[in-house]
């Protein structure tokens, strides 16, 4: 029996889809789903000997307890940090995001611009610019010495010795410039979908400033606030180049970490641990700020 | 708002900005700087001696090269990839859709150390030496990702009854994909090419995993903290600012008002 012309048009209409996602699902599942499922029972294998990346499985729990026991520390120390850029990053990106957004009339998109322009160079070039602005002799800690502030710092421990650089400080400094244009870019898309009627309601209401910033902006600022957090602590927590080159050998972040086990101890079923628990944290905190919502909510870049 | 509100916003936004470009005001200050030793971090005095020969640091300029060929290279087979994907994901009913976005957005929810080590031990598993081939294959994998999403999201704002009306008008879907969707899908395979260049080119983490003997910029750059930071890294990376400012402004969608 001769097939219907739309039988056959459903037919090929079923299969040409897959034909175009079949190279991408290829490459996203042969590079990066297969291999993470690998590390499953890499993380739970041996190496070898120590001068190679040859390992063998043996079950071996006892790779997660002891990861966990020797960086345990050093992984909140990640989070702790990622958090304070994080929270440093906010006090100074929602009162521009806001000035941005109804104060910046007509330069606006000039504005915007200028927030993503410093990303366009290098974040390896703007950690050297950072050595040398955090430097000894730089003009960071002159400005500080000539304000008379070098002795109160210390004691607050924002400076170490009188030093900027290989300090908590400088990681936290350059981690803070590198996240910033992900908060203020989310939170000005936020604020513009608020409707400026809502304000002039306010504001005919005879709600001052602050209870219509209280009671409308921020608010309706919140979910800007919540996609901009996530877009910064994920890259923050997983740092290399900050406490690589702005910190000091305590101040290393849990992604020099692995990068160590790989490449220098060749411990690879540690590493592949570690990195599973870190997958497994930032999953948490992913599913946590989603909340059962779709992927299209997820903020992106 | 008050009048000192206004102005303590305003400097307050000047901070913001301040360290944000604070980095780059100091980088494009020492590429004129006369540097004494091997490190270019400490203000001498003003020369435009370094901008003489911009590219002679020859070590510096391979790797440059490299990265961009690499870039241009990863960035293409992205789109690619993520453009036949993000088509079928927006204009058929796919069973499995929102598993498939779920996977395309898995990637960019993790650090990029979670890919690196996956794909080291993937590379070391099959044996694959770590070089050139490595790197397009990794780096074109973290760019499918924004390219896909990007251009799907951009796919969905279409208006579908133009393709519609030119299937009516007997147009076969490939011709009215050739005739219609395409053209106006150019912008957006442009912004997606750019965006996932400047993704590959700016990698550090990945390419320090998947590179072996390959040595692109920013590895060039990691190295420079313990060799030598000549002013010719802050040079190239000013000139690298000036195309790609110039290159965003042109990309950037024109507002008439």
């Amino acid at each position: 029996m001769p097939r219907s012309p739309r039988a056959e048009a459903d037919r090929r209409r079923r299969w040409w889809p897959w034909l175009l996602l079949a190279p991408g699902l290829i490459w996203l599942i042969g590079l990066y789903v297969l291999p993470l499922l690998g590390l499953v029972p890499l993380s739970l294998s041996e190496p070898v000997s120590r001068f190679g990346l040859e390992t063998v499985f043996r079950g071996r729990l006892a790779n997660y307890t002891e990861v966990l026991q020797a960086y345990g520390p050093i992984l909140v120390r990640s989070f702790g940090f990622a958090l304070i850029a994080t929270l440093l990053g906010l006090v100074l990106a929602y009162p521009l995001a806001f000035a941005i957004r109804f104060h910046g009339g007509r330069w606006q998109p000039l504005l915007v611009g200028l927030v993503v322009l410093p990303s366009l160079t290098s974040y390896l070039v703007r950690a050297i610019a950072f050595t040398s602005l955090l430097g000894d002799s730089g003009p960071v800690l002159n400005l500080v010495a000539g304000l008379g502030l070098t002795g109160w710092l210390d004691g607050l421990g924002v400076l170490r010795d009188g030093r900027l650089l290989n300090t908590p400080t400088a990681v936290i400094l350059g981690l803070t410039n590198n996240l910033l244009p992900f908060l203020v870019l989310p939170l000005v898309v936020a604020m513009e979908r608020i409707d400026p009627r809502l304000l002039e309601a306010a504001d005919d209401l005879h709600a001052g400033p602050l209870r219509s910033f209280t009671q409308v902006v921020w608010p309706l600022s919140l979910p800007g606030l919540g996609a901009g957090i996530l877009l910064s602590l994920i890259p923050a927590a997983g740092d290399v180049v900050n406490p690589k080159f702005l910190g000091g050998p305590n101040d290393r972040m849990i992604a020099n970490s692995i990068e160590n086990l790989l490449l220098v101890q060749l411990q690879a079923p540690r590493a592949a641990a570690l990195t599973l628990v870190l997958m497994a944290l930032i999953t948490a905190a992913v599913l946590l700020q989603l909340r059962g919502r779709g992927v299209d909510d997820l903020p992106l870049p | 708002m008050t009048r000192t509100g206004g102005w303590l916003l305003g400097i307050w936004s000047a901070l913001a900005y301040g360290l944000l470009y604070a980095p780059v005001a100091v980088t494009v200050l020492f590429s004129f700087n006369a540097p004494r030793g091997r490190f270019n971090l400490i203000w001498q005095g003003f020369t435009l001696e370094n901008w003489r020969h911009p590219l002679r640091d020859q070590a510096l300029t391979d790797a440059f090269l490299t990265s961009l060929g690499l870039s241009l290279a990863a960035a293409l087979l992205a789109v690619l990839l993520g453009g036949l994907m993000a088509l079928a994901l927006s204009r058929a009913r796919v069973r499995g859709g929102r598993s498939i976005e779920l996977l395309l957005a898995l990637p960019l929810t993790n650090p990029e150390i979670v890919m690196a080590t996956a794909l080291l031990n993937l590379f070391v598993g099959i044996d694959l030496p770590r070089g050139p081939l490595t790197l397009v294959l990794s780096h074109s994998l973290f760019c499918l990702s924004y390219a896909a999403l990007t251009l799907k999201a951009r796919l969905a704002g279409f208006d579908p009854t133009l393709e519609l009306a030119a299937q009516d008008l007997g147009a076969t879907p490939l011709a009215a994909f050739r005739r219609v969707t395409l053209p106006l899908l150019v912008p957006g395979l442009l912004a997606a090419t750019l965006l996932s260049f400047s993704l590959s080119f700016d990698d550090y983490v990945i390419s320090s995993f998947t590179a072996g003997e390959t040595v692109t910029l920013p590895l060039y750059l990691a190295g420079a903290f313990q060799r030598e930071i000549s002013a010719q890294i802050q040079v190239l990376s000013t000139l690298v600012l000036v195309v790609s400012a110039v290159a965003l402004l042109l990309a950037s969608p024109r507002q008439d008002r």
